[in-house]
């Protein structure tokens, strides 16, 4: 693999970019792999690069049935924070949080993870408890976390509207400095150039239309390409999972519920953080580009359908012109959906199942594009060794037998 | 001020109404209907923007939504517009207008040489590959590549103007105010359907507006005129022009914009700017028609590169021709259209260049009749010229247009007209999931099967002659009306066309790579290099090669250059452009103002707050207000000189001494009536309901299904059939939902019927030892005595002479009434309550002291004590969980789960601290090892804390892994600021432990 830098470009520049190698090559699947991992998203693609960099597993597939990357990975709204409550999903979002700060220089492709901090804003009373507590909880799992008042809000954002007497005042925010946003496209294509270099198999236009079982164990998957043989099948098919866990007879506890995002005309400069505010369903960035990055909640049925209904988008603006009155003249430029699949507890699914060699990778919701570097790593530790990542443990499946839930959700103020 | 480029006659201008505006700090001349566009080009403007990557100068290459280049900063102040299109915006007296780009001018951009020096650089994706080192510099990098970031600015102030909304229903909504679309409009308005006609422009009309053809005789204009005069006098139909549909959603729905006063200046002077019209048709007619296509070839960016039909639009519209010496470059006959268009406007064609070996259609010959020279077999491959045209090079193709076969030459021009074929306009069917087919007839996208009730007519389908436009989109309009297809003939005259050449990219001299820019997207300055770069270095899917390009993000959407990128990416990948497929368009067809999206649902009407009928007076005592749900409840109600926490000292005192009154209207009321009732709350509540009598009250606890506290309130048997509930003030909405959803989806077969009477109830708390006192004087049909009115008794009867439910409930541990009121008497019987209370100096409290009163009692708040993680065991109720219900109740099996039924859970306790001064602050987690290391293990966290003065020390509640076992032991409390605070674990009830205050 051709090493990416300034002088690589400087030098290419010469040969008018004629010769750049392929990121990664599109083979024909082989007959068999020690893991076949079903689903080339962000979260899949990390999993396989760990598990040829971290565990020297590399007779690997990743089977995709569309492009790589353009899930929920490419539909995403790309924030990344560890602000997490609950000390479990703390640790996972926070382990992510680590391996975001140095990845671009581990990929050897810019990922563009811009630490430039992110604000969940509160708007009453029972907010700011909840910030307050969130924080605390933040601070003493050695996350970075501020509470903020309305005043050093407004110092971060200018362009907020920081007046008492409307609907949802600023009352104050939560600030981690260390979150940001990243351009969720170059991760997917990182860890599938990254992981081809080590000999992962990228195939794409490639189906899994069942999982072939022998004696309640996995003995590979049925796709539009033919049969492939693997011990170990992972899936981390994200709104997909209740459809490919059915291919295994599992009913997974998952709703698949459409999510929309949109993005407004490219402006100039005028919001430099990731401001969030779960009260009105408004999250806001500004990308690199110069378009307002815009987060809606879901839409309230489910479905399968990359695409949502209009007066989500309609209520998600509305918020956004609340908090910040000046973008009012700003136009829409585009919007559409993914397809986000919700666990009980809002927390995932990293998991073996009851079949031994199948593993799932789930139940992410709305927010798990910031934990792709730590989902890939510790799915690809508990595949790797059959046996769950002390950090995924908490997120197995049976914790919906037991109970032992990690109700991210129940603490109303983290958004997922 | 003269117009060089204006025609003497001619076009839809009204010369007679001279329009006066500045660009670019310069003053110019317009006329009425112009556009800014068409306004430029008659004054010889057409270097107006700097391109986005490497700032080259950028002109006016189309004359409607296609437009990639010119994006302009519109206004100034508090209503400047960021990156409407010169193309899209109507003139209007004063206007000003500015580029977008351009460092100290557009004319002159320092950032045009780090563009031309750094280009090389540059290529796509090239900062995914570099600045990555050193690690921590990258925003650094980011500071500067963001300093490039964007086109226009937005204003610090807020905007003046105001949208709103209109929902609509039809039964034939059409698209487009074509040929296609009026002709289907027609036939659907004739057969008495309810018909919406919708067209982007200020005028109806589409291709008709700038037609030389005769239809039925009559001129394309007159024909228009009387089509108009007909739609308009039926009353059935609505027709919107400057309306954009801009999104298709399912089920028909549609969402289209109306630019009200755009165009009559900056901003609305009365009225609404602009209207979000909210469409639900039974049938839909996409009359979109189609885009014309650029050509890629060598710097065919520079300004005076056109699209021929804009050429012919700018001629034919607006008088307006935007050159004096045109080069045509075709790869169809529609190319020549524009050749005539041109010489008839006085002006010279240089040639028409043709890349077909025989150009033999109608159009031709009439351009050769015409004295215009046609080269055949030849392209444009290259634009000449810094900043604008100044000449070209052609050079002969080969057959299949992919080489050069012989000698390039060089020709002087200031216009290329450039027709490289159509691309139907297929966005809003793609939004509704279809995917488009490639036609290799037409050379495009035409729309993909129909995944709802949907036609098509016009050029949307590659009907491109006006006669095939008439006649489609009558047949389809009398379709979508469900009646018969009418035999209308239309005689428009149209010339029979020979087949186009499908071209591309016109190949140059030197390969792709080392060719003179080649672009296919403008706006986002993607070259035919950049493609194939994307493709070489395995981004070889469509959507990667936009994602990796940003051919396609702009804020044209790609109209111009999508399907010519993926042309030349199936070309690159050796395979079909059907194969290889479109990106997926997606709503906004043209971008929609944010404000007009939000509507009226902005300020207070956002989220409409909800006021007691008492509020009035609240704001008169100089009541504090918290915000809870949607509701403005008294936080607190302080007096003169009165710190908060003295305020609070006051009104708890006169709780617990004398009387105090509280507005509780907020809580959740919902009535529930039916035979099933009372089965109904046995499985929705956890505690028994079977038992409880007509006029007694009873709390109750619901759950989510996995076990967790989800809301809790009073619920009163009104009679045997008949209930009303109480919730929380934040939950009420969802508890109705909640109800409705088992009631609806799980339980059909109980009868009961629930109603929000939240706003048609007031009611009052009286508290305190004296209540009973005050509301005797109000009362005199209720015997109040503690015999005859027990704790947890309900009784109808009247307040100040006011029909009232009474109940004896306590949230503070004293003996209290409440008092519940229709609401319109509400105001009323509250003054009444004041007055008879003032001989026991009755004191209205706010939600905090209620918070302290309650928390003295240790009685929770669902949602700040618990966090739909507790279970009624883990906050000390598993009172009020029922072991014998028959049927179950919601959540009950969780509660069996093996962790949720763990002794050593998070439970709620009391916490007291240890500095009886202190107050911990809510929020606080608990640790059991002050001096442990981070991270330290957290146990729980604090979850209520005040100041009691009743007690004279601080209390607090909050959850403790096996809290119940731990009585009496130590916890800490990590503060922010570096101190820990120490608390005592104890029962959470901290005042009257016995109860014996409330059964008084």
């Amino acid at each position: 693999m051709e090493r990416y830098s300034g002088f690589s470009l400087f030098k290419h520049a010469f040969s008018h970019h004629e010769n750049w190698q392929k990121a990664w090559h599109s083979p024909a699947p082989k007959p068999s792999y020690d893991v076949v991992i079903v689903g080339g998203g962000g979260h899949g693609l990390a999993t396989a690069y760990y598990l040829a960099k971290q565990h020297g597993i590399t007779r690997v597939a990743v089977l995709e049935k569309g492009y790589l990357g353009g899930g929920n990975t490419g539909r995403n709204t790309t924030i990344v924070r560890s602000n997490y409550l609950w000390d479990e999903a703390a640790r996972l979002y926070d382990h992510s949080l680590s391996l975001w700060q140095g990845l671009s220089q581990e990929l050897n492709y810019n990922v563009m993870f811009s630490q430039r901090g992110v604000l969940n804003v509160g708007h009453n009373l029972q907010d700011m408890r909840d910030i307050e507590r969130r924080v605390n909880a933040n601070r003493l799992n050695g996350i970075d976390a501020e509470v903020l008042d309305t005043k050093a809000v407004k110092e971060l954002v200018p362009i907020i509207n920081d007046s008492p007497n409307i609907r949802y005042p600023v009352h104050g925010a939560s600030w981690q400095a260390s979150g940001g946003v990243a351009r969720h496209d170059a991760v997917a294509w990182g860890y599938a150039r990254a992981a081809n270099s080590l000999g992962v198999d990228l195939i794409q236009q490639c189906e899994v239309t069942g999982i072939r079982r022998q004696a309640g164990a996995v003995v590979g998957v049925e796709t539009n390409l033919g049969f492939i043989a693997a011990a170990k099948v992972a899936c981390v098919v994200a709104g997909s999972s209740g459809v490919m866990a059915a291919h295994a007879d599992i009913r997974l506890p998952l709703e698949s519920y459409p999510l929309q995002a949109l993005v407004s005309e490219p402006i100039k400069p005028v919001l430099d953080t990731v401001v969030m505010s779960n009260a009105v369903h408004a999250y806001v960035s500004q990308s690199d580009k110069g378009d307002l990055v815009i987060g809606a909640g879901i839409d309230t049925y489910n479905g399968y359908g990359q695409r949502g209904s209009f007066q989500i988008i309609e209520h998600t603006v509305s918020a956004i012109c609340e908090l910040f009155p000046v973008f009012s003249r700003v136009r829409m430029n585009r919007s559409w959906g993914g397809v986000v699949d919700i666990s009980p507890d809002a927390c995932p699914i990293i998991s073996k199942t009851m079949i031994k060699g199948l593993y799932f990778n789930c139940g992410w919701g709305t927010g798990g594009f910031k934990a792709t570097p730590g989902s890939g790593h510790v799915f690809a530790h508990t595949i790797a060794k059959d046996q769950a990542h002390p950090i995924a443990a908490p997120f197995n499946l049976d914790r919906f037998n037991t109970g032992h839930l990690i109700d991210e959700h129940g603490a109303a103020a983290v958004a997922h | 001020m003269s117009q060089p480029n204006r025609l003497s006659v001619g076009g839809r201008i009204d010369r007679s109404k001279p329009i006066e505006f500045s660009f670019n700090k310069r003053s110019y001349e317009g006329y009425a209907g112009d556009t800014l566009a068409s306004a430029l080009l008659a004054n010889g403007v057409n270097l107006v923007g700097r391109s986005f990557k490497y700032s080259r100068p950028r002109g006016i290459m189309g004359h409607g939504a296609e437009e990639a280049n010119a994006l302009m900063q519109l206004g100034q102040g508090a209503v400047t517009v960021p990156n409407p299109k010169a193309t899209q915006v109507e003139l209007y007296s004063g206007m000003v207008a500015t580029s977008t780009n351009g460092w100290p001018s557009v004319e002159f951009d320092l950032m045009a040489w780090l563009g031309k020096l750094g280009g090389p650089f540059m290529p796509p994706g090239f900062y995914y590959k570099t600045f990555m080192f050193p690690q921590a510099w990258w925003l650094r990098y980011e500071k500067f590549i963001r300093k490039a970031a964007g086109f226009g600015h937005i204003s610090q102030q807020p905007d003046p103007d105001i949208y709103d909304k209109l929902n609509h229903y039809c039964d034939v909504m059409v698209i487009g105010a074509g040929p296609a679309g009026i002709s289907a409009a027609l036939e659907a308005g004739r057969n008495g359907k309810r018909v919406i006609l919708a067209d982007e422009q200020c005028e109806l009309g589409g291709s008709l507006l700038a037609s030389q053809q005769n239809i039925n005789g009559a001129s394309a204009s007159d024909w228009l005129g009387t089509a108009v005069t007909e739609l308009a006098s039926m009353a059935n139909v609505v027709l919107l022009s400057r309306t954009t549909v801009f999104g298709y959603y399912d089920h028909n729905f549609l969402a289209a914009l109306e630019q009200r006063t755009d165009h009559l200046g900056p901003t609305a002077v009365k009225g609404t700017r602009q209207r979000l019209h909210r469409i639900r048709a039974k049938a839909v007619v996409l009359a979109t028609g189609a885009i014309e296509r650029p050509l890629v070839f060598g710097n065919n960016d520079l300004p005076g590169v056109m699209l021929a039909q804009s050429v012919s639009a700018y001629i034919n519209r607006y008088a307006v021709v935007p050159g004096e010496r045109a080069l045509i470059m075709t790869s169809n006959d529609s190319g020549y259209q524009a050749a005539l268009d041109i010489q008839s406007a006085g002006r010279t064609v240089v040639a028409v260049v043709d890349c077909r070996y025989h150009a033999e259609g109608r159009l031709a010959q009439m351009a050769r009749a015409a004295g215009i020279e046609v080269i055949t077999g030849h392209g444009v491959i290259e634009a000449c010229g810094s900043h604008s045209v100044t000449g070209a090079v052609i050079a002969p193709l080969d057959q299949a247009g992919d080489q050069i076969t012989g000698a390039q030459r060089s020709v002087s021009c200031d216009l290329i007209a450039m027709a490289g074929g159509w691309s139907p306009v297929v966005h809003l069917s793609c939004h509704t999931g279809s995917r488009p087919v490639w036609d290799e007839q037409l050379i495009g996208f035409v729309p993909g099967p129909n995944v709802q009730q949907q036609y098509c007519a016009g050029a949307v389908v590659g009907h491109y002659t006006l006669a095939h436009a008439l006649s489609g989109g009558a047949a389809v309009g009398a379709e979508a009306a469900g009646a018969k297809v009418p035999e209308i003939h239309f005689d428009c005259g149209d010339e029979t066309e020979a087949q186009a050449q499908a071209l591309f990219l016109i190949p140059h001299s030197k390969s792709v790579s080392r060719a003179p820019k080649q672009f296919v997207d403008f706006q986002n300055d993607v070259t035919a290099a950049g493609i194939e770069l994307a493709i070489r270095e395995g981004y070889e899917s469509i959507e990667h090669i936009k994602r990796y390009t940003a051919m396609g993000f702009g804020t044209d959407q790609g109209k111009t250059a999508n399907v010519n990128g993926v042309a030349i990416a199936a070309k690159a990948l050796h395979q079909s452009i059907q194969a290889t497929g479109t990106t997926i368009f997606r709503p906004a067809y043209t971008p929609v103002t944010f404000g007009a999206l939000a509507g009226r649902d902005v300020g207070s009407l956002f989220d409409p707050a909800r006021y007691t009928a008492t509020h009035q007076w609240h704001v008169a005592q100089g009541a504090k207000f918290e915000n809870v749900g949607q509701w403005k409840r008294p936080w607190y109600f302080p007096k003169a000189g009165e710190t908060m926490q003295q305020t609070l000292n006051r009104e708890c005192l006169a709780v617990r001494n004398s009387v105090g009154i509280m507005d509780a209207s907020t809580l959740g009321k919902i009535d529930i009536q039916g035979t099933d009732a009372r089965e109904f709350l046995n499985r929705i509540y956890t505690n028994d309901w079977s038992n409880l009598k007509p006029g007694k009250c009873r709390y109750g606890l619901m759950l989510k299904e996995d076990g967790m506290v989800f809301d809790d309130g009073v619920t009163t048997c009104l009679s045997e059939n008949h209930f009303l509930m109480t919730t929380t003030t934040g939950g009420a909405a969802e508890v109705l939902a909640w109800l409705e959803l088992w009631q609806q989806t799980e339980w059909p077969e109980l009868e009961v019927y629930f109603t929000s009477v939240t706003d048609h109830w007031v009611t009052y708390s009286l508290v305190g030892p004296n209540s009973r006192k005050v509301l005797e004087q109000l009362c005199n049909d209720v015997d109040l005595s503690a015999e005859a009115f027990k704790f947890m008794d309900y009784k109808a009867g009247t307040v100040a002479g006011i029909p009232a439910r009474i109940c004896r409930i306590s949230f503070t541990g004293e003996l209290s009434f409440e008092v519940n009121v229709p609401a319109n008497q509400g105001h009323f019987v509250w003054q009444q309550i004041i007055a008879a209370g003032e001989a026991y100096d009755i004191t209205p409290y706010g939600t905090e002291s209620m918070h302290i009163l309650r928390a003295e009692k240790g009685y929770i708040i669902v949602g700040q004590d618990t966090d739909g993680s507790l279970t009624p065991q883990d906050c000390g109720m598993d009172w009020i969980v029922s072991k014998t219900k028959a049927f179950s109740f919601i959540g009950q099996r969780s509660l069996h789960r093996s962790d949720t039924a763990r002794s050593d859970r998070k439970q709620l306790v009391g916490l007291k601290p240890k500095d009886p001064a202190a107050i911990i602050p809510e929020g606080s987690q608990i640790v059991m090892d002050p001096n442990q290391q981070i991270p330290m293990d957290m146990v729980g966290h604090v979850t209520s804390s005040y100041w009691s003065v009743c007690l004279d020390h601080g209390i607090a509640m909050g959850t403790v892994k096996a809290g119940f076992s731990r009585m009496g032991e130590t916890v800490y409390c990590p503060l922010v600021d570096g101190r820990t605070l120490a608390a005592e674990i104890c029962s959470p009830v901290f005042y009257d432990p016995n109860g014996e205050r409330h059964h008084d």
